[in-house]
């Protein structure tokens, strides 16, 4: 077994194990684990089974195997990353509306008169 | 037929200076017209301004944009059952007795929006050179893509019947929206309609769009626009 193996091996476990944590300890939901989950198991394998790497790297043609592992990593980056964009203009939607919401129930409950004008709003 | 209900909405970010002179155009040509001052989170005076107005005043708590702001507006509107809303300007650039003419083509249901424009004879305005390129640009794209002629697709000076009221607080357009807005309306079959308008100089403050930010403005407007048509919109 080549070095560069136990030492994504070790990685991809490190990984492994830190985002099992993280959700198990609710830092991180089920739901956002899936990627990096997918990924890391991803590059346990092809460390693990040098023979896949080298067979996978020959059908691309790729002449040193392990910047295949590069390759695989940098793809499942750019997915998540792009996973993010889409969560963050979600959560800015959602965001926005409960901003505007807000803004509206302050200004019926003034209304109502259960609010003086200038007391509660900061500034 | 009965008074159409019409609201005054103004959009204010850091407008202290110039929110007072606003109000009181409107309330001094307008009489009896509500207003709505929507606060996008200003870090000056305007929201103490706005409430020593006697007008609604609604506050977001932090700077949402401006687009987020008319929605905030147009979501007051459509709860409050007006059948006319008009965005006024917080920076005195639009006036409040240019106004009437923006309400006709609604009152008499001809359009479902319609655009004061400062391009159709009315008023001397004459923008500088990169901006007068950047109206035109988009006056000849939004034209071609409605397959009608809009002079002003940048003019923030608008009025919006029921129908545009209730579609705006469900869906309005984030920032940079007053083009985008129109072409969002023409695909989902809104009739857009432009009168002549008359505007002033802003009378304080300082313009928003600054030489960075035209860039910005074209490159964000034009991706917009160009996803608008098609996206799904319901």
């Amino acid at each position: 077994m080549r070095i560069y193996q136990v030492l994504s091996i070790l990685g991809s476990l490190t990984m492994f194990g830190f985002v099992v944590d993280f959700v198990r300890r609710g830092l991180l939901k089920e739901k956002y684990s899936v990627l990096w989950l997918a990924c890391s198991v991803a590059i346990l394998i092809l460390s693990v089974q040098k023979g896949l790497l080298d067979l996978l790297a020959g059908y691309l043609g790729i002449a040193y195997a392990p910047s295949l592992l590069f390759l695989v990593a940098f793809l499942f980056i750019l997915l998540i990353m792009l996973h993010f964009s889409v969560v963050i203009s979600i959560l800015h939607e959602k965001n926005k509306t409960l901003t505007q919401e807000l803004t509206l129930l302050q200004e019926a409950i003034k209304e109502a008169g259960l609010l003086s004008a200038n007391k509660k709003r900061k500034k | 037929m009965k008074e159409p209900k019409v609201l005054i909405i103004v959009p204010a970010f850091n407008e202290e200076e110039t929110l007072t002179h606003v109000i009181n155009d409107i309330t001094a040509n307008l009489p009896g017209t509500d207003i709505v001052v929507v606060n996008d989170g200003s870090s000056d005076a305007t929201g103490a301004v706005a409430e020593s107005l006697g007008v609604t005043a609604l506050h977001h708590p932090y700077n949402l944009g401006i687009g987020a702001t008319m929605q905030t507006g147009y979501k007051y509107a459509s709860r409050n059952g007006y059948d006319i809303a008009v965005q006024v300007d917080g920076d005195g650039q639009h006036m409040a007795n240019q106004v009437s003419a923006l309400l006709i083509p609604i009152a008499k249901g001809e359009a479902d929006i319609v655009v004061g424009s400062r391009f159709l004879g009315l008023g001397e305005y004459s923008p500088s050179l990169a901006r007068g390129a950047g109206i035109r640009f988009f006056s000849k794209l939004v034209s071609a893509i409605i397959g009608e002629h809009i002079t002003d697709t940048t003019s923030g000076f608008r009025a919006s019947g029921k129908r545009t009221i209730k579609f705006f607080s469900g869906h309005y357009p984030d920032d940079y929206p007053e083009v985008e807005a129109l072409v969002i309306l023409h695909k989902l079959g809104f009739k857009i309609a432009e009168v002549p308008v008359k505007m002033s100089e802003r009378v304080g403050g300082k313009s928003s769009i600054t030489p960075t930010r035209s860039v910005y403005y074209m490159v964000k407007v034009l991706l917009a626009i160009l996803i608008d048509m098609i996206k799904k919109h319901n």
